[in-house]
């Protein structure tokens, strides 16, 4: 490998998603920070969800990424507060997500001091179908193949797709 | 060489060394934490409490994985196993926690060298090292008593996360406020099963109330302090868990009021037991089968 070529923040913005393939870290909001400490690339990321199984992927690829990139000393960290919240997706990121079929998120639930309020009702999410474009959807499941997303079915054009929930 | 795919990238994570069979490999969670002990803060007590609400979450992950392939819907059992992943990565990092300021018993020499802490912790502790309250031990019974469990534990835990997000260790606070956002939707999805299966059928609604008086019972130890939980709490650290009872009983009362059932007798204080490492057979068992193929094969890897 040869001397440091690229701004090392463009290559760990090209690192992807493992289960969203179509978002990079940085539309995730996942890629917190890229800075280089005495040589060494500093990554910050966060997670999304606290088991998400993803983070030691994101965190070997981006490793792998900037290897290749001629970058010899890597150091990824883990960066737990403020919590991720899909606020943080990016304005590119909703916009591939719809590409893909994938209902993006709206606006994150406003989380007060103090205790928690108990929600009994059905969940008020809404999301509009990203095949057809229907406002008329209903939630099938809350928890979907990955922790981040909930299972929708559009009931305009009858097909099911998913919604990354708002958290 | 780029990985096009998740288990390539898996697999190449560590290149040279292969993964240890029952971590993930990978490197340590709290990877670039600032884990500094909080001036005042005896590391001990730190450690020992993150062990109890680590193991809480460790415990009740397992106990919830027993429905995988079980669940009466598919939905549900997605639904159950991605709580129980949530509350598997919140172990994960309050293990790492105790592990990160020493506290790793009688583990780390049973382990082998390769093994993270928080690995260490999990598969090689015997029961009477474990810091679960017996409300997550207890067995699963039907579906009911097991949404109702899930219930009351969350609500629980939330109540105590929400609080343990001002203190004055930021890595339980980051923790905490993390774990708040999961505890939130958990409780409500239980929440929900318990109005539906109490304000259902005959049959459900019966279910739903010896679920309730099953584990209301298991409530009788989980508002008395420890000692460790004392001081931390006064070290600005930790929570008092008398200080949630009002809020979970609030909370609880709601709920199977809303549900058409009764809500049981709420039992009195009794002292830590699963606190200090007392223990039913049940726990014996559930580490049986969370721990017995690692350590048939501590060194084994993948």
């Amino acid at each position: 490998m040869t001397a440091v070529l690229t701004d090392p923040r463009a290559v760990a913005e090209t690192v992807t998603d493992p289960e969203l393939p179509m978002l990079t870290l940085a539309d995730l909001g996942v890629l917190r920070d890229v800075r280089v400490e005495r040589g060494t690339v500093v990554v910050e990321i966060t997670p999304t969800y606290t088991g998400c199984p993803a983070m030691g992927v994101m965190r070997a690829d981006l490793v792998h990424a900037l290897h290749r990139a001629g970058f010899a000393d890597v150091d990824v960290r883990t960066v737990l507060s403020p919590a991720w919240t899909t606020d943080w997706i990016s304005e590119p990121g909703r916009r591939k997500l719809a590409e893909a079929g994938i209902a993006p998120p709206g606006n994150a639930p406003v989380r007060a001091a103090g205790p928690v309020p108990l929600t009994l009702g059905p969940t008020r999410r809404t999301a509009a179908c990203p095949l057809c474009g229907s406002a008329d959807t209903v939630e099938l499941s809350e928890f979907g193949a990955t922790a981040c997303k909930a299972l929708r079915r559009c009931r305009a054009c009858g097909e099911p797709f998913e919604h990354v929930k708002e958290i | 060489m780029h990985e096009e795919t998740v288990y390539d990238a898996l697999a190449n994570a560590h290149d040279d060394a292969g993964h240890w069979a029952f971590g993930t490999g990978f490197d340590d969670p709290l990877a670039g934490v600032d884990t500094t002990v909080p001036d005042g803060v005896d590391p001990a007590d730190l450690g020992a409490y993150c062990l109890m609400l680590g193991d809480d979450a460790l415990v009740l992950a397992q106990r919830l994985t027993q429905w995988i392939t079980n669940a009466p819907e598919l939905e549900e059992e997605v639904a159950i196993g991605n709580i129980a992943l949530d509350l598997l990565g919140q172990a994960r990092l309050l293990l790492a926690r105790a592990g990160s300021v020493g506290v790793l018993g009688r583990s780390r020499s049973l382990a082998t060298d390769s093994i993270p802490d928080e690995d260490a912790l999990a598969y090689f502790r015997d029961a009477d090292e474990f810091r679960n309250t017996a409300l997550v031990e207890a067995p699963n019974g039907d579906f009911a008593r097991t949404m109702t469990r899930l219930l009351v534990a969350a609500t629980v835990r939330l109540a105590v996360l929400a609080r343990l997000r001002e203190s004055r260790d930021p890595v339980l606070a980051a923790i905490a406020a993390k774990g708040v956002h999961e505890l939130t939707y958990q409780r409500d999805h239980a929440a929900r099963w318990v109005l539906r299966l109490g304000d259902g059928t005959e049959e459900s609604h019966r279910r739903a109330q010896d679920g309730a008086d099953a584990v209301w019972p298991l409530l009788a130890d989980v508002f008395t302090a420890t000692d460790v939980e004392r001081r931390l709490t006064v070290a600005g650290v930790a929570v008092d868990p008398a200080a949630v009872r009002a809020e979970v009983r609030e909370v609880l009362t709601t709920v199977l009021e809303r549900a058409t059932l009764r809500v049981p007798e709420w039992p009195d204080d009794a002292r830590p037991r699963g606190r200090d490492g007392v223990h039913g057979e049940e726990l014996t068992e559930l580490l049986a089968e969370l721990q017995g193929l690692a350590r048939e094969h501590p060194a084994a890897t993948w």
